[in-house]
């Protein structure tokens, strides 16, 4: 059986979820900074994170974004195949949601049209979009605002299969190095481990999209994520650079299949506000 | 934690009492630019112009707000990673910049600029922007409409909070605090 669904619905979920994430925080991710605050050492590091949690109230209380910066828009869409887009293109349905909410919601344009002449398009978009057609009748949306101060810091390295867990581990550990005083730590890592140079990139931004109490299946990952934290925690950068033992918040992978003479990894780096959500038509 | 008020313009007394860790509420007017206000500013240095504002003394805070909402000042206005603006940086101590507003770390020659001048830098809490918000009384674009959310700002602003960073001598908080809680962390894996 054939779902139909209209473009204007697309449109006004994704308006929605744009509004939500920059005004709202995932209470998971609010207790999660708690818990940092009572384990932190640093009074700087305290006084810091006490900040942070004082501003999600203060935006939800007075109606002004989490951040200045609002971000660039990826949607990850999972579409049934038995949907049929009625009334206008998916795409410029995605598009005309984030234009919609950008400007309703005082939200700030951060786009640029062309990359080095670098003329503000005034709407925020063209937005990221990622689709995917799946079994079903539902579009499956996760809609993120990725700020870039965060993915400024982000990396890829195509490594050799000798490189191993070993080499994976220490490129992860140089990129956080460099990444976390920059990045509004304590930061969240999406980690993406195989496939090819355009997956492995894809993997780890999908990284950032899951929970931020997602276990990995495999103890191999699980733990690798846990090592990572343990490292960034460790190494005292904490809380915007200025010391503490609160670095990462979260680490989570994505592997994929890969080629016999390939393992390459990508870090995607996403401050302590991962402003995602998810919704279904 | 014990805060130093400070009124602006900020002159070389103000700067040489202050020290990486101080707590300090800023008074006064701030300049705002970001990476593409910036580039124009260099521009006009280099071609022997005028600057759109009196740089001597002056502080320059790396923001790009949210569109103003009705009723209100100025929309999230927290501070934009400052070593974008490294390359920039020193050309405007040179010419009299007394201190910059941002998040991350400085490079070793914004660091020697500021030795050189006699200039400090304060961070702001990244991702505040909705609480820094309240202590900003005044927002006007001075310049550069056309960049949008980039333009050249002039904000007035009340008990601002920010924390000494790097100081006039050079000491960094980005390196003294990070040494102190290195291999603090405690987790079984």
């Amino acid at each position: 059986m054939i779902k139909e669904i209209e473009s204007n619905k697309v449109t006004e979920v994704i308006k929605q979820a744009c509004t939500d994430i920059n005004f709202n925080v995932d209470p998971k991710l609010k207790q999660k900074l708690e818990e940092a605050l009572n384990n932190e050492e640093s009074p700087i590091a305290k006084s810091i994170l006490e900040n942070i949690l004082l501003n999600f109230d203060c935006a939800q209380k007075n109606n002004i974004p989490i951040c200045q910066d609002t971000g660039m828009v990826i949607v990850f869409a999972e579409i049934g195949q038995d949907v049929h887009i009625t009334g206008g293109s998916f795409e410029k349905a995605v598009n005309e949601g984030v234009k919609q909410a950008y400007k309703d919601s005082f939200l700030r344009k951060s786009i640029v049209s062309d990359p080095i002449e670098r003329k503000n398009t005034f709407n925020n978009t063209p937005a990221i979009l990622h689709t995917r057609i799946v079994d079903g009748d539902k579009i499956n949306f996760k809609i993120m605002a990725k700020g870039f101060g965060s993915e400024n810091t982000s990396q890829l390295k195509m490594l050799k299969p000798a490189d191993g867990i070993n080499g994976i581990e220490n490129f992860i550990k140089e990129v956080l190095e460099e990444a976390i005083p920059n990045a509004c730590a304590p930061v969240i890592v999406g980690i993406g481990i195989g496939g090819d140079f355009e997956t492995c990139a894809l993997n780890a931004k999908k990284a950032l999209t899951l929970p931020i109490d997602y276990k990995h299946k495999n103890k191999i990952y699980e733990d690798l994520s846990n090592r990572i934290i343990k490292f960034a925690n460790n190494t005292g950068i904490g809380p915007m650079g200025l010391g503490g033992i609160n670095s990462a918040l979260k680490v989570n992978i994505i592997e994929s299949p890969t080629h016999i003479a390939g393992l390459p990894v990508a870090i995607n780096i996403c401050c302590y506000a991962d402003r995602i959500t998810e919704r279904e038509l | 934690m014990k805060k130093k008020k400070i009124f602006l313009p900020i002159n070389d007394n103000d700067v040489e009492t202050l020290e990486a860790g101080d707590n300090v509420l800023l008074n006064g007017e701030i300049y705002v630019a970001r990476d593409a206000a910036h580039k124009r500013l260099i521009d006009l240095i280099d071609n022997n112009k005028n600057l759109p504002f009196e740089i001597k003394n002056s502080v320059i805070y790396y923001m790009g707000p949210t569109p103003t909402p009705n009723g209100k000042v100025i929309g999230s206005a927290g501070p934009t990673t400052s070593h974008r603006m490294d390359k920039y940086t020193p050309k405007l101590l040179d010419l009299g910049l007394k201190a910059t507003i941002g998040k991350g770390k400085r490079s070793l020659e914004v660091i020697e600029s500021m030795k050189k001048n006699k200039a400090v830098y304060f961070s702001a809490i990244g991702g505040t922007g909705a609480l820094l918000n309240q202590s900003i009384l005044k927002n006007e674009i001075i310049e550069y409409e056309d960049l949008g959310p980039e333009a050249l700002r002039k904000i007035t602003v009340k008990d601002f909070p920010v924390i000494v960073s790097i100081d006039s001598n050079g000491k960094s908080l980005f390196e003294i605090e990070r040494a102190k809680y290195r291999d603090k962390f405690k987790l079984e894996v």
